[in-house]
């Protein structure tokens, strides 16, 4: 039997069929969870967020004109939705503390390299990437966004979206030859 | 902001086809730059040590979010009883296909004694009828865009999995409670009849237990209908 499309399920939540709504949340909320946490360091933010991301599929579903992918356009309302929020945090005067919160669970990269664990060593520097390195890193291999959709939802030049991966991947080389690493790139 | 300067810069094609082997590494590349990718790393060892490496950071990448949880419940009884507030303020207004389907509906169940007669042709063609408007609806975007392994088949997770139809009255808040009950998933639909695709258990039940919770759930009041899904 064939799934139902998710570009079938958002024509049904246009109609207001909320068990439509039920079964795209199942099928994307943790994705789009897991971004807004990459994105704001803040796993308490982010689910909040996930509820609003969902909410504004509800409200706009009628207005999505199938030129991107379903999933594409629920990054792209949570990067909207990140943003916002993190900018109003700042303007409320709070610090943002929980960055690196997330990332630093791991080991340290000299303690990585002891345990000669280079895996862990590499996620550990993929975390202490800058923000705009990880975003496009986290884009690129965890959700497959492609050349396109990644310059669709950063609002940036396809040709930048190739640069700045290229330049984030240089980055973590440099991190990890730091950790004592040699990759023999670039 | 520290790339947008360097893209400007002249590139040679050994560094385009440097650029391209992350999405090389997801499958994401069109058939043509794909073939060149794949061209240059037949041709050049070295270009295909580096791809090992994006391999590497791929998989890392992965791992990485793949430990980042998930959302608790207390997020989708946010969205469902906004969605509720929303539709008691707002009642959406179907769009024509949604319209034509409510509209075909009503007439069957309008029909008198006297052409019941007839309600098993015509419960046929409203499926027939409701099928091709799912057809319809699904061809209003683009729709054949790639659908990636990872980004999954939920419906096909292994598990158990049962066909449920909701009742009329079921709110989505009703339909949220009951999931959340029993851990449950709907991982497909709706189908033919309004039927749900939803997953009960993440391990395949043995017979008695699965009859047991089929019981349980017809006993709930917000189903219609319950079964296996084969």
């Amino acid at each position: 039997m064939q799934t139902t499309s998710d570009q079938t399920l958002i024509a049904r939540i246009a109609a207001g069929d909320k068990v439509a709504m039920q079964v795209l949340y199942g099928r994307h909320h943790v994705r789009v969870y897991r971004y807004l946490v990459r994105l704001t360091s803040d796993a308490g933010l982010a689910e909040d967020l996930v509820s609003e991301v969902f909410f504004d599929v509800w409200r706009q579903a009628d207005r999505f004109e199938g030129r991107s992918q379903v999933s594409t356009w629920l990054i792209a309302i949570a990067r909207f939705k990140a943003l916002s929020a993190m900018r109003k945090r700042t303007e409320d005067g709070l610090d943002d503390e929980q960055a690196a919160a997330i990332e630093d669970e791991a080991d340290d990269p000299e303690v990585a390299v002891q345990k000669k664990d280079t895996g862990a060593l590499l996620r550990q520097c993929i975390g202490r990437l800058s923000p705009e390195h990880r975003e496009v890193i986290d884009l690129v291999y965890y959700h497959e966004k492609s050349v396109e959709e990644v310059a669709a939802i950063m609002e940036i030049p396809e040709n930048t979206v190739k640069t700045r991966m290229f330049y984030a991947r240089k980055k973590l080389s440099e991190l990890l030859k730091a950790a004592g690493v040699e990759r023999g790139w670039p | 902001m520290t790339t947008t300067g360097k893209a400007t810069q002249r590139r040679t094609p050994e560094q385009d086809i440097e650029e391209l082997l992350p999405w090389h590494a997801v499958g994401t590349l069109s058939r043509r730059d794909a073939a060149r990718v794949e061209a240059a790393l037949s041709a050049d060892p070295e270009l295909a040590r580096r791809f090992s490496l994006v391999r590497e950071e791929q998989g890392e990448t992965i791992h990485l979010n793949e430990t980042l949880g998930a959302p608790s419940g207390r997020a989708m009884e946010k969205l469902f009883a906004a969605i509720d507030a929303d539709v008691a303020v707002h009642p959406r207004r179907a769009k024509p296909a949604a319209r034509f389907g409510a509209w075909l509906t009503d007439t069957i169940a309008a029909l008198s004694p006297r052409t019941l007669a007839w309600t098993a042709t015509a419960a046929a063609l409203a499926i027939a009828l409701q099928a091709g408007l799912l057809v319809y609806m699904g061809q209003g975007g683009s729709g054949t865009g790639y659908e990636t392994a990872s980004y999954g088949d939920s419906a096909a997770a292994p598990g158990t999995q049962l066909l449920i139809g909701f009742t009329p009255e079921a709110s989505a808040a009703d339909i949220t409670r009951f999931l959340e009950a029993r851990k449950a998933q709907i991982v497909d639909g709706p189908r033919a009849g309004g039927l749900y695709k939803v997953r009960i258990a993440e391990t395949a039940l043995p017979q008695p237990e699965l009859a047991r919770a089929l019981d349980e759930i017809k006993a709930s009041g917000l189903v219609r209908f319950a079964g296996p899904t084969e």
